[in-house]
């Protein structure tokens, strides 16, 4: 090949890049691996965390939730075609993925309530940050009222992104795990999470209230578990319906790669970010699908953009789609009314035991908070040597305690006997 | 490989998963808990309670499995064939990446777990960041960014924070007219005003152009090199001593990262800020659009702005998160997307240094013959050498007899091949942008070629009618914008 090149030297491929500084040595890392001893590495790596399974029973939550995902979805959606495909840029060659993404859009609206959803964004944190900015764009108003009950990190990751776009972010403190959002002000959006990060059923009536009268958008970042079991976000009134899909076929994963849901009534359609999947025909008349209305994209309208998303989660919405369709409209009631349950039981269970009291005493859906003696982070550090990952720590010395439909009854009476333990 | 071989794909039209709907029919299967089974109206109040469950859609196990695969059957991949995907780098990527991804220790830990058992974890991100530093010749490292242009915005608020922290107000980012599409958008994300440079008659930016757009205003420039045609800005030093003159900082778009793998590191060419796309050069798959991850590495003096947390070595060997002093704050709900930065660790181990380089020399290596192949049949407006990828044009085809980078690209399709990537860069008429990647052979590269003559001597109406051997022929898509169907429920 370098001969057809006219090169005697793989060095001279280089020959355009300016010789004082080219490296002359080697990069400073270790030389290449056999397979086998790679294997060997990460699986070493891998030992020296403790995962969740028989060894540390999970009951943390927190945005991130172990839940079940069945055989299905790994054998299925991490097939070849799946993973190792690109963004659909040629249609013909990309029906699988596309219609993969269209099925996942329908089954997300009928899910949110709301007209409109796109192939996904990152996760959770970044889709909240796409429903401001949209709502920002289609009001004009730059002020956004953001709900204590919102995923602090997600809050977090808000006001990262609001330090570019200069959008003004006002917290509105939860109350005994609801939100009271004020009646007076112009906001251009109210946001709340629904469930709350408390696993309260959060006052979502009455936000929708607020938003209709102060002529803001409401946005919502919804559970989807919670889906099978609450009405729609969209029922209530809401513009924006948002979320984290992780708990639909993916596992706990260290935080990602996580499935940023976003969904929107038919108005804000030519704001909604990120890609489209729309049906169509090919030149035989035949049923096709494409993403569409990508002049939204940054690819196209360039500086103009109200978004800069490129690449998206795909093959997690298309984890999704497939979880979602093995559950179908049985299963997601059962999963939701199974997490429901265990949530129910262990709760009553705790509060039970002398000192813990609750958190909040709003209505919970698979998570709750409770304050014990002890603080939420030492109850978790002793709670490991028991078996368990015992929650997540709240700020002010709490615990948030997560059941999905993964928790037997023997492993919640073993936690809370535990529990009474190490509070003592 | 035969070259006319045609991948397997499936013609029949597959009906949605809502028209295979039966109800009553469900494959899902619970555990037996021994929770007490108290019903929905003792869970949840009324005023929030669903009157209905959500429509799914209910199928058994075997028709949901039949379903999926079908519609794989439907699906180009890399595994495949060649995707010689300009600017996307859609390589062939070790198996061994997926299987390490996948291992109950990493894939079922929970992100908020204390630091004491996620040792591992911090371990491989630690060691990841490192070798990335090294690769890119930078000194810290964010890997919370989930795609690279999220890496784009993450450079650009550090950038911002940076300027700010000196007292300065700067309101401009430069950005060559061959640049990606996303740069200008996450500018604007970031606050700035985009200023556009053009490109030189070398394809290369115009530093008298650039020079004359440099002010006290400019926050800094945002530059790939090798560039969106595939060449090496050669001028780099002097563009880096201009734009630090007037106090502004380069950001390198590591899109095309994989051409310079130790042959040459932003770090050591003046950048101050680098993003990786790590599934482009480090062996995420791609996944249909996704998941990718996008870290970003920087230069000593924009260590302390980087989001938190990040891994932490301690003197006693082990590990902790610790949050950078002046943060600009987290970009990704928790540590960004973690399997896909233990595929990239997984394949950096596997190639090791010496191979990290033999990636970029074999992806050189393979444009260049392939350039140098085509650049009688196809016109290249930039005929030089060129880094991992070129762009080439169909002016004159389009001119002699009407057939267009598009029909080329259906053509292709219906030849075996996935297309390149056509109108882009913006700045070049008719655009084919090629990348046969490091890991394809030379006998594909030669049918690859073969192909791209023979449709060179087709016909108009031959381009026009392609492709004709896919699942679907030409896709409606103007239909598609025009009568928005986004779900199967619009169709009604």
């Amino acid at each position: 090949m370098l001969a057809d090149l006219g090169l005697s030297s793989v060095d001279e491929l280089f020959s355009v890049v300016p010789e004082a500084l080219r490296l002359t040595g080697a990069l400073d890392l270790p030389p290449g691996l056999s397979e086998p001893d790679v294997a060997v590495r990460v699986e070493q790596v891998a030992g020296a965390n403790r995962r969740s399974g028989p060894d540390l029973v999970c009951f943390a939550g927190g945005g991130a939730y172990d839940h079940d995902v069945p055989s299905v979805v790994r054998r299925v959606a991490f097939r070849s075609e799946f993973v190792t495909a690109y963004t659909p840029y040629q249609p013909e060659v990309s029906q699988g993925v596309l219609q993969a993404l269209f099925e996942y859009q329908t089954m997300l609206t009928r899910l949110t309530g709301v007209e409109i959803a796109n192939a996904s964004l990152y996760d959770g944190a970044t889709a909240c940050v796409e429903a401001v900015n949209l709502a920002v764009a289609a009001t004009g108003r730059s002020e956004v009222w953001v709900s204590g009950g919102v995923h602090p990190q997600w809050r977090e990751v808000m006001r990262t992104f609001a330090g570019g776009t200069g959008h003004e972010l006002v917290d509105v403190p939860l109350v005994d795990g609801v939100t009271r959002f004020p009646s007076e002000g112009a906001p251009g959006a109210i946001l709340l999470q629904y469930p709350n990060y408390l696993g309260c059923l959060d006052d979502i009536a009455g936000a929708a209230a607020a938003a209709k009268s102060l002529g803001a958008l409401l946005l919502v970042a919804f559970d989807p578990v919670a889906g099978g079991l609450l009405r729609s976000p969209g029922s209530y009134g809401a513009d924006v319906v948002v979320g984290e899909g992780q708990p639909f076929g993916t596992p706990l994963s260290f935080g990602g790669p996580y499935l940023g849901l976003f969904a929107c009534r038919q108005e804000h359609v030519r704001r909604l970010p990120g890609r489209l999947v729309g049906e169509t025909v090919d030149t035989e008349g035949r049923r096709a699908y494409v993403t569409t209305l990508r002049t939204r994209e940054q690819d196209i309208r360039r500086e103009k953009a109200s978004s800069n998303v490129c690449t998206n989660q795909t093959l997690i919405a298309v984890c999704c789609v497939i979880q979602m369709a093995w559950l179908g409209t049985s299963g997601l009631r059962e999963l939701a009314l199974r997490c429901a349950r265990g949530t129910r039981y262990a709760r009553e269970a705790l509060l039970a035991v002398d000192g813990v009291s609750p958190v909040a005493s709003a209505p919970v859906f698979r998570e709750f908070g409770v304050r014990a003696p002890v603080a939420g982070e030492v109850i978790v550090e002793r709670m490991a040597e028991e078996g368990f990952l015992a929650g997540v720590p709240l700020d002010d010395g709490g615990l948030l305690v997560a059941v999905t439909e993964k928790r037997t009854r023997e492993q919640i009476d073993a936690y809370v006997t535990a529990f009474e333990k190490v509070v003592k | 490989m035969d070259a006319k071989s045609i991948p397997l794909m499936g013609r029949e039209e597959e009906p949605t998963i809502f028209e295979q709907s039966v109800a009553g029919r469900r494959a899902w299967s619970f555990r037996e808990t021994g929770v007490p089974e108290w019903g929905a109206d003792e869970l949840v109040p009324a005023d929030h309670l669903a009157d209905a469950p959500a429509d799914i859609a209910e199928v058994s196990e075997r028709d949901l499995v039949a379903h999926f695969t079908r519609l794989t059957h439907r699906q180009y991949s890399v595994d495949l064939g060649p995707y010689p995907l300009g600017s996307c780098t859609m390589k062939y990527n070790p198996k061994l990446c997926d299987d390490a991804a996948g291992l109950p220790g990493l894939a079922d830990v929970h992100p908020a777990a204390p630091e004491s058992m996620i040792q591992g974890w911090l371990a491989l991100l630690a060691d990841l960041g490192d070798a990335l530093c090294e690769v890119t010749g930078m000194s810290a490292i964010t890997l919370q960014p989930p795609a690279g242009a999220s890496g784009e915005l993450t450079g650009l608020l550090l950038m911002r924070a940076w300027h700010e922290d000196q007292g300065r107000q700067r309101t401009k980012v430069i950005i060559p007219d061959s640049a990606h599409g996303t740069n200008p958008a996450s500018v604007t994300l970031g606050g700035y005003e985009t200023v556009t440079v053009p490109s030189d008659d070398r394809g290369l930016v115009d530093v008298g152009e650039l020079r004359k757009r440099l002010d006290e205003d400019v926050a800094g420039i945002m530059l790939t090199n090798p560039n969106t045609l595939g060449l090496f800005e050669e001028d780099i030093v002097e563009i880096a001593a201009a734009v630090h003159e007037v106090g502004g900082l380069l950001y390198y778009d590591g899109a095309n990262l994989n051409a310079i793998l130790g042959v040459v590191r932003p770090g050591d060419m003046g950048f101050d800020i680098v993003h990786m796309n790590l599934h482009k050069t480090f062996a995420v798959p791609h996944g249909g659009g996704g998941p990718g991850a996008g870290p970003v590495a920087v230069s000593p003096r924009l260590a302390k702005y980087l989001p938190g947390p990040v891994p932490e070595r301690q003197p006693d060997g082990s590990l902790r998160w610790a949050t950078p002093e002046r943060s600009i704050g987290r970009v990704h709900g928790w540590h960004g997307n973690a399997l896909a930065l233990a595929r990239a660790w997984s394949y950096i181990l596997v190639n090791g240094g010496d191979g990290l380089r033999r990636v970029a020399e074999a992806a050189v290596l393979n444009a260049n013959w392939l350039r140098h192949r085509l650049r009688g049949v196809y016109d290249v407006p930039y005929d030089r050498p060129n880094m991992h990828e070129f762009v080439a044009s169909t002016t004159s085809l389009k001119k002699a007899g009407g057939v267009r980078a598009l029909d080329v690209a259906k053509r292709l399709l219906e030849e075996g091949f996935h297309a390149p990537t056509v109108y882009f860069p913006l700045i070049v008429a008719e655009a084919l942008m090629i990348e046969p990647t490091e890991t394809e052979s030379l006998q594909t590269l030669q049918s690859l070629a073969d192909a791209l003559e023979r449709i060179a001597a087709d016909s108009h109406d031959e381009a026009a009618a392609a492709p004709r051997t896919t699942p679907v022929s030409r896709v409606d898509e103007a239909r598609a914008a025009r009568t928005l169907i986004p779900t199967f429920d619009a169709r009604r």
